[in-house]
């Protein structure tokens, strides 16, 4: 927002309150609250409100409180967001930012739960990218403010308290790269958001058991990179997606479909998918719990899938 | 904020009227006199009530053909337009003029060349409402932007989009204003500031409420003094019962938007009739809801519509905030090419014809004659020739232009197995790349 004037923030309580979870504390005060504009309840308006904007000069980022709210905003993000610059025959860039945090949280109810990356994969002209460190958070959020492209930008809800060292010095992460966290040969296992901790967290199991997986958080949901993808997949030959998206249409149901068109003949043994069950997640904790792919089950998967 | 029904010359408080305070050639005299639905209205007009009357009630509740009788009733009782003191110059009045012959002749070209085969899909022809694109966008200046509907053709052309560019765009050409990528629900022109063309009813509305923003933005965070561009959203009387309507309107108001919304009150959402689809079929009255003036003006006068657009207008550029204006239109086609064209209230509306009009007020003012109007229909059908060779002459997209224009940076279309970007593939530029 230093940077370029043209970058302002519009979202509920994104202002005075700082955000609902602080991600635009003091940013009012700093930038003033037009360009840090708290708008009343009205996703669908507000969120075309950012497209009028973009197209006419500015570089809105669009705040879902939650990213379940942004279900009503589904029109404009469709239709507005991903389609009117292919419509109006390029005439007109929409580069808007759209984040917010989604995922599954610490019994919030079925509603604010929702995870919308697999809702918004289909719509072209959309590029979607999922952050799950504070590194990458800030390296994505750059690059997508600076981004020509709306960019869909999916935080989650348990995430936001991680503490990491980030460089002084400015840095952008890549919009369309995965990212390599931990190379291995027994294993691909294809991550993104807060799974790629489950996932870590399991590996540590997996390691003192012998195994040697290689961790890549896909980071860019749409489109894939299928480069770093494809090099795994060539020297381990197995891969498991463990994905906190819904079983049917989820991000992994995408990613599978991509490995097989392009690495069919890489693999060894098919394609393994942890994903979340097909259920509105239950408020009970221990329901919860069973809706969202686990370590153990992660650990239990890699032993099938490897011997 | 004033309702039309207040008593007072200008619904502006703080204008002096370019018109004499002769209130029976103002604009919003029809809100003062019963309008469209005054015989709904039982309760004084200022009280604000809206209660309809028993039989009414009965008649609404039955079928479709008697509430569109009731409508024709209630049309048929407003009262007969008052002769005028001449408010327009002739230079202005042949501008209206040839504005709203362009748009008339451009949309029954459509329909000729729809029927012919050359262009498909929906269109949607704006015959009969020409008063309401004329009367606003002809009071903008370049730098103004304007968002519509899918029926938005002769908002385009009002705009300044070259008939040839719109024609082209609707015979699928790559030559045509969005390279034949939009099609008639998609006008859209950067160089003219038409923010589109929209598929779905109140999509445009917030679009023109962030252009809006835009504009507030640019003077008080860009600190560009020399901004003052308005932006004005056209709409219909079905989106008003849509919640973009009023989140939009909450937020202009409450932001102090420079933007008009203008409803081009057409009584019909395809086969829906306003009143069987609104409480209080008022549109008008939403404005002051939110704090902001809600005006109804008649949207077959041209010359109504522009005193209030010029009001309007120069509101939203002071900073004043936001207007909705009401006009009562009328469409004398049906709803797309695609539907059938069986209007009840046609036959009172043809009489009331925008264009017939203008021709009439022109001719007994003496502002121009026969042989001058003549020649601007001749130059019209000229245009409308040109037009239609060229996009018959124009090329069809190839097929190189399918992944084009999807991302304004094609980088979006990631990074392929082979670790170059898609778009670096060689047949990605014949369309032809694997994405």
């Amino acid at each position: 927002m230093e940077r370029d004037p043209r970058v302002c923030v519009l979202g509920e309580d994104v202002g005075h309150y700082g955000g609902s979870y602080k991600v635009t504390k003091g940013l009012a005060e700093k930038f003033g609250d037009l360009r840090v504009l708290d708008t009343p309840i009205a996703e669908n308006s507000f969120t075309g409100m950012a497209v009028g904007a973009a197209m006419t000069g500015l570089r809105p980022i669009v705040e879902g409180m939650n990213m379940g709210f942004l279900l009503l905003a589904y029109n404009q993000i469709s239709n507005n967001c991903g389609m009117l610059h292919y419509t109006s025959g390029g005439q007109f860039t929409i580069p808007v930012v759209i984040r917010g945090p989604g995922g599954v949280g610490r019994q919030l109810g079925a509603e604010h739960s929702q995870r919308l990356e697999s809702y918004f994969q289909s719509v072209p002209g959309l590029q979607m990218v999922a952050c799950s460190t504070p590194y990458n958070a800030k390296g994505l959020m750059k690059a997508a403010i600076r981004s020509e492209n709306p960019v869909i930008l999916c935080e989650h809800v348990l995430l936001y308290n991680l503490k990491e060292r980030i460089p002084d010095e400015e840095y952008v992460c890549c919009l369309e790269r995965a990212e390599l966290v931990r190379p291995g040969k027994d294993v691909t296992i294809l991550t993104y958001s807060r799974m790629r901790h489950h996932v870590l967290q399991a590996a540590k199991s997996l390691i003192n058991k012998g195994y040697d997986p290689e961790i890549i958080d896909i980071i860019s949901l749409k489109p894939f990179d299928l480069h770093t993808i494809g090099n795994s997949i060539k020297k381990t030959h197995k891969v498991l997606i463990v994905e906190e998206c819904m079983r049917t249409g989820g991000i992994g149901a995408s990613l599978r479909a991509s490995i097989m068109d392009n690495f069919w003949d890489y693999l060894d043994a098919p394609i393994m998918c942890l994903s979340s069950q097909d259920v509105p997640t239950p408020y009970a904790g221990t329901l919860e719990e069973a809706t969202v792919v686990q370590p153990p089950q992660i650990v239990k998967a890699i032993k099938q899938l490897c011997g | 904020m004033a309702s039309c029904h207040a008593p007072q010359a200008s619904f502006f408080p703080q204008i002096s009227p370019p018109f004499s305070a002769d209130t029976s050639s103002s604009p919003i005299v029809s809100c003062r006199f019963p309008c469209r639905y005054a015989s709904l209205q039982v309760s004084s007009p200022s009280s604000g009530t809206f209660v309809p009357r028993a039989e009414e009630k009965t008649k609404t509740e039955r079928n479709i053909f008697a509430c569109a009788a009731t409508a024709s009733r209630l049309v048929a009782e407003k009262p007969a337009p008052t002769k005028k003191k001449t408010t327009i110059t002739k230079e202005e009045g042949l501008v209206l003029y040839e504005d709203m012959v362009l748009g008339r002749s451009f949309e029954d070209m459509c329909a000729q060349m729809y029927y012919r085969g050359k262009m498909f899909g929906f269109v949607h022809l704006y015959n009969g409402q020409e008063a309401v694109s004329t009367g606003f966008i002809k009071c903008l200046k370049e730098g103004d932007f304007v968002c519509s509907t899918y029926r938005d053709h002769v908002h385009a052309l009002s705009k300044g989009v070259p008939a040839r560019s719109v024609m082209s765009e609707l015979f699928g050409k790559a030559t045509g204003v969005c390279r034949g990528q939009g099609g008639s629900m998609h006008m859209f022109s950067k160089e003219h500031g038409v923010l589109g063309g929209f598929a779905f009813i109140g999509e445009g509305i917030p679009v023109a409420t962030g252009a809006a923003f835009k504009s507030k933005y640019e003077k008080e965070v860009l600190k560009n003094d020399k901004v003052d561009a308005v932006s004005v959203a056209f709409f219909g009387d079905g989106t008003c019962n849509n919640g973009q309507f009023f989140e939009c309107l909450n937020m202009a108001a409450l932001w102090k938007l420079p933007i008009i919304f203008v409803v081009e009150n057409n009584l019909w959402a395809i086969g829906m009739s306003h009143i069987r689809a609104t409480s209080d079929p008022n549109i008008w009255k939403k404005g002051p809801a939110f704090g902001i003036p809600g005006v109804h003006v008649d949207g077959m006068d041209v010359l109504k519509v522009r005193e209030v657009a010029i009001e309007a207008i120069a509101r939203a550029r002071r900073g004043d905030g936001p207007t909705l204006v009401e006009c009562e239109t009328y469409r004398f086609r049906g709803h797309s090419l695609a539907d059938p064209d069986e209007l009840p209230e046609k036959a009172h509306y043809a009489a009331r014809d925008p264009i017939l009009a203008l021709k009439k007020y022109l001719l007994q003012h003496n502002l121009a004659d026969e042989n001058e109007l003549k020649s601007i229909q001749t130059r019209i059908d000229e245009v409308l020739e040109d037009a239609v060779d060229f996009a018959e002459a124009s090329p069809l997209p190839p097929r190189s232009q399918l992944l084009e224009n999807v991302f304004a940076d094609p980088k979006g279309f990631g990074i392929g197995p082979d670790g170059r970007y898609r778009c670096e593939d060689p047949s990605f530029t014949a369309g032809t790349a694997q994405v």
